[in-house]
């Protein structure tokens, strides 16, 4: 294992003092229980957006705390959930008296955690409400698995649902949106590498030199099927087609076209991704009205991309282009 | 024949043990089929446990239990810290309020703690998760407090079919948890949930072999 780090154990505490001596503008660092706050929290009168999820996703979700995002992030050690507490202490920091959304990527110890959070929350009388992301077409959606994965689609969520809250609207509208924003966008990734985990020293899976890894998650789990590298254009109908036909998108529609690095990928190659997938989309009928293309939820240091494409509507766009200022994200200010 | 307060703090300071010597291997089957990190996860919360195991005169097991219980919940994190949290939590809530106890009281603790196992993460037995090691653990117990074996002997009992439960994983399609996503390919390896958990009732029937 070859990592700038200092010692394994320490990676996620040597990162939040990391953040906290960078963005002091923007956030406070809270730990034991870690948290990571918008530096105005509790915004009075405005719902606070809470999210959390294992460390190694960077930017993901620390990187997206500050106005007109998340109020509040919680991270796990790498690749692991957080914990209720920390998730309890950064939802009574944020509450500014209109109740806290949890935005919850659906794996199973995150869901456990986040429901026990959002009881305890609820036992101290905040008006809590959940909403579960899982937009990854590579996982069947069936009884038989813990259901799809929460993927792209959560970064797209934070931002639009984030300018929502900022707007004033009241929890429950911010909670309906943010379940409509996961019924109409679906993703799909791809990993040239594995990653490896610090404290597990060693790649979470072996992937040849001339291999990938089709369906890959955001935590080395490996994927759907295994194949010789092919040319990018290739791998981008490979992803795109899935995800165009699990909703499905159809002619006419308008999308947010959104090209992931997995961490180890650079924006080159994400940029020749990104114009097979416009030309794929065109040929369909199928116009991209706003992108997003960059490392945004990541898997340390794999090699690989992910592609999201979301259903947009006028106040979706509208939402998309409200100013934002954080770490991860900053426009319009 | 009976397990004392001191027994059980033996039992638990074994397992931290047993962890760190088989962190590498829980996170390597994990590698297999999840995401690498049940042994570091596992290791990280009894550690925790060990500085926080209330040796006083007033803790009582239920009180020792339920502490274990509440230091996983708030240091392990993803799925493995609610639901060893539920496993020590709901055993606590069963022996509450004892000094020792014996095969059948063990009987109960272990399947109230199944109980919750399964009512939290929503898995049956065959789905490639603790549960495959601990259901047959709990009939094993109820099996041999029925036919009056000793406490020893039925902690033996119970071990064993936790092992034979773990092992019976291997061939399984994993239907919760992150294996899940694996589909077929999850068959052919042994689950680290049902492995760890083999370990914690194995380290018990070795650490209250001879209890009287």
């Amino acid at each position: 294992m070859k990592k700038l780090i200092n010692n394994p154990e320490e990676v996620v505490l040597e990162e939040l003092q990391g953040i906290e001596l960078a963005h002091p503008d923007l956030v406070k660092v809270h730990f034991d229980p870690d948290f990571i706050v918008r530096a105005d929290a509790p915004v009075k009168g405005k719902v606070g957006l809470v999210s959390g999820g294992g460390s190694g996703h960077e930017p993901m979700h620390g990187g997206f705390v500050g106005m007109g995002m998340l109020d509040a992030a919680c991270p796990g050690a790498v690749f692991t959930s957080p914990t209720p507490d920390q998730m309890l202490e950064a939802t009574k920091a944020v509450d500014g008296g209109a109740g806290v959304l949890h935005i919850v990527k659906n794996y199973t110890g995150d869901i456990m955690n986040f429901e026990m959070a959002a009881d305890l929350a609820k036992a101290e009388g905040i008006e809590i409400e959940s909403v579960v992301v899982d937009d990854d077409v590579a996982v069947k959606d069936s009884l038989y698995t813990a259901g799809r994965r929460g993927v792209g689609l959560t970064v797209l969520m934070e931002k639009l649902v984030g300018a929502a809250a900022e707007e004033g609207r009241s929890l429950k509208e911010v909670a309906d949106l943010a379940r409509k924003i996961n019924s109409q966008g679906r993703s799909m990734g791809m990993a040239l590498t594995s990653c490896t985990v610090p404290h597990a020293g060693k790649p979470t899976f072996d992937l040849p030199e001339d291999e990938m890894e089709i369906g890959i998650g955001i935590h080395g789990e490996p994927g759907r099927t295994r194949m010789k590298v092919k040319p990018a254009d290739e791998v981008t109908e490979m992803l795109l087609n899935p995800v165009i036909e699990d909703l499905p998108f159809e002619s006419g529609d308008e999308v947010l076209l959104f090209v992931n690095s997995m961490g180890g990928t650079p924006l080159i190659e994400l940029y020749i991704v990104y114009r097979k997938a416009v030309e794929m989309l065109e040929a369909k009928g199928i116009k991209v009205v706003r992108n997003l293309i960059g490392p945004y939820i990541t898997s340390l240091e794999m090699a690989g991309a992910s592609i999201t494409m979301l259903k947009m509507d006028d106040d979706l766009i509208k939402l998309w282009d409200a100013p934002v200022k954080t770490a991860g994200m900053r426009w319009g200010v | 024949m009976a397990v004392t307060k001191k027994d059980v703090l033996e039992w638990i300071k074994a397992f931290a043990q047993v962890i760190a010597e088989n962190k590498e291997y829980l996170t390597e089957l994990d590698a297999q089929i999840g995401d690498a990190d049940h042994g570091a996860n596992m290791d990280r919360g009894f550690r925790a446990v060990l500085d926080k195991l209330p040796e006083g005169e007033d803790a009582d097991i239920g009180k020792i239990l339920k502490t274990v219980g509440m230091t996983l919940l708030s240091k392990v994190g993803g799925a493995g810290g609610p639901l060893y949290s539920t496993i020590f939590m709901q055993a606590g809530m069963s022996i509450d309020g004892k000094d020792s106890f014996d095969l059948a009281d063990w009987a109960k603790a272990l399947e109230a703690a199944t109980a919750g196992v399964v009512r939290l993460g929503k898995a049956s037995p065959g789905d490639k998760t603790m549960v495959d090691a601990l259901t047959p653990a709990v009939q094993a117990l109820k099996d041999a407090t029925e036919q009056g074996l000793s406490l020893g002997e039925g902690l033996k009992k119970s071990a064993e079919a936790a092992e034979e439960g773990m092992i019976a994983t291997i061939p399984l399609v994993a239907r919760k948890g992150r294996a899940s996503y694996l589909g077929e390919r999850s068959a052919g390896h042994q689950d680290p949930g049902a492995t760890s958990t083999f370990m914690l009732l194995d380290t018990a029937a070795k650490v209250w072999a001879n209890c009287s």
